[in-house]
């Protein structure tokens, strides 16, 4: 039988997962991906409660916003990582520290 | 143990494994490509919760559009970003990520810890909803009341993530414009 409970477990390690390549990693894509995974793990919780909202399907419509703001807040990081690569000659997120030169 | 149930923890398992696999890899192309097999998985996790709409678009979205822009962001980038990638993290790696590695192992525990208390199959609302036969049943089809919802009672939402793309777009084509006097 498959429970709410093993939908939550799976999204709780893809949050986890998600939560060490933002902190660990050191290249700027690599925690782009980090933030991807925390957003589907919240997308799963939510369509895993979604199925118990038969009449307004609250949970499904909610889900798809948040994969439509995840694709634009990739596509807007990805632009801004590679203008810190054309200005630092480095994606390493320590390595970037100034705001202006 | 019927074969539907099989399936869904071998596609847990699947979206576990690949993901720490993106995690730990060291090959930044190896941990994209990983990335797909990640989010097919998770399409899959989605049809079984009955949100069959959800994993198509996870799929067209995903796969056809974000994984495509992140590798076409290598590709289109200098080939120095591949290689001082990879020379970097040769040595002390283990040293050096253990307050991530502590960060996110008490961060499962506490979910997993809330997740077991808070026992979600038997909460009020989930009863109530299951008494009122309002429980999506792998029968039905979601789709049109789907679309109906989205342009009635959702319309506000709906049209506020569509400026928001709209000003995505616009920020997005212009940060990558190449323009040199910009940055002197």
């Amino acid at each position: 039988m498959i429970t709410l409970t093993n939908f939550l477990l799976i999204g709780a390690g893809l949050f986890a997962i998600g939560i060490y390549m933002v902190l660990a990693k050191r290249n700027a894509i690599q925690v782009l991906i980090g933030i991807e995974f925390i957003l589907n793990a919240a997308i799963l919780n939510l369509v895993a409660f979604g199925k118990y909202d038969k009449l307004y399907n609250s949970g499904q419509t909610f889900a798809l916003f948040a994969i439509v703001l995840a694709g634009a807040a990739a596509a807007v990081a990805l632009a801004i990582i590679l203008n810190v690569y054309k200005q630092y000659k480095t994606i390493d997120p320590n390595k970037v520290e100034k705001l202006k030169d | 143990m019927n074969i539907a149930t099989l399936i869904f923890y071998v596609l847990g398992f699947v979206v576990q494994a690949s993901a720490l696999t993106v995690a730990v890899s060291k090959n930044l192309v190896r941990s994209i490509f990983m990335f797909f097999v990640t989010l097919f998985a998770l399409a899959g996790l989605y049809v079984y919760a009955l949100a069959d709409f959800v994993a198509v678009t996870q799929i067209v979205v995903y796969v056809g559009g974000v994984l495509v822009l992140m590798l076409f962001a290598f590709m289109l980038s200098n080939r120095e970003v591949l290689n001082n990638l990879q020379e970097r993290n040769s040595r002390f790696f283990s040293i050096q990520k253990v307050p991530a590695i502590l960060v996110a192992v008490l961060f499962l525990l506490i979910l997993v810890n809330a997740i077991i208390k808070a026992d979600v199959d038997n909460m009020a609302w989930i009863k109530i909803s299951a008494q009122n036969n309002n429980v999506i049943q792998p029968a039905d089809n979601m789709v049109p009341n789907m679309g109906v919802n989205l342009m009635t009672r959702y319309l506000l939402p709906f049209e506020a993530v569509s400026i928001l793309l709209m000003m995505a777009l616009i920020g997005a084509a212009h940060l990558a414009r190449k323009e040199e006097h910009k940055f002197q």
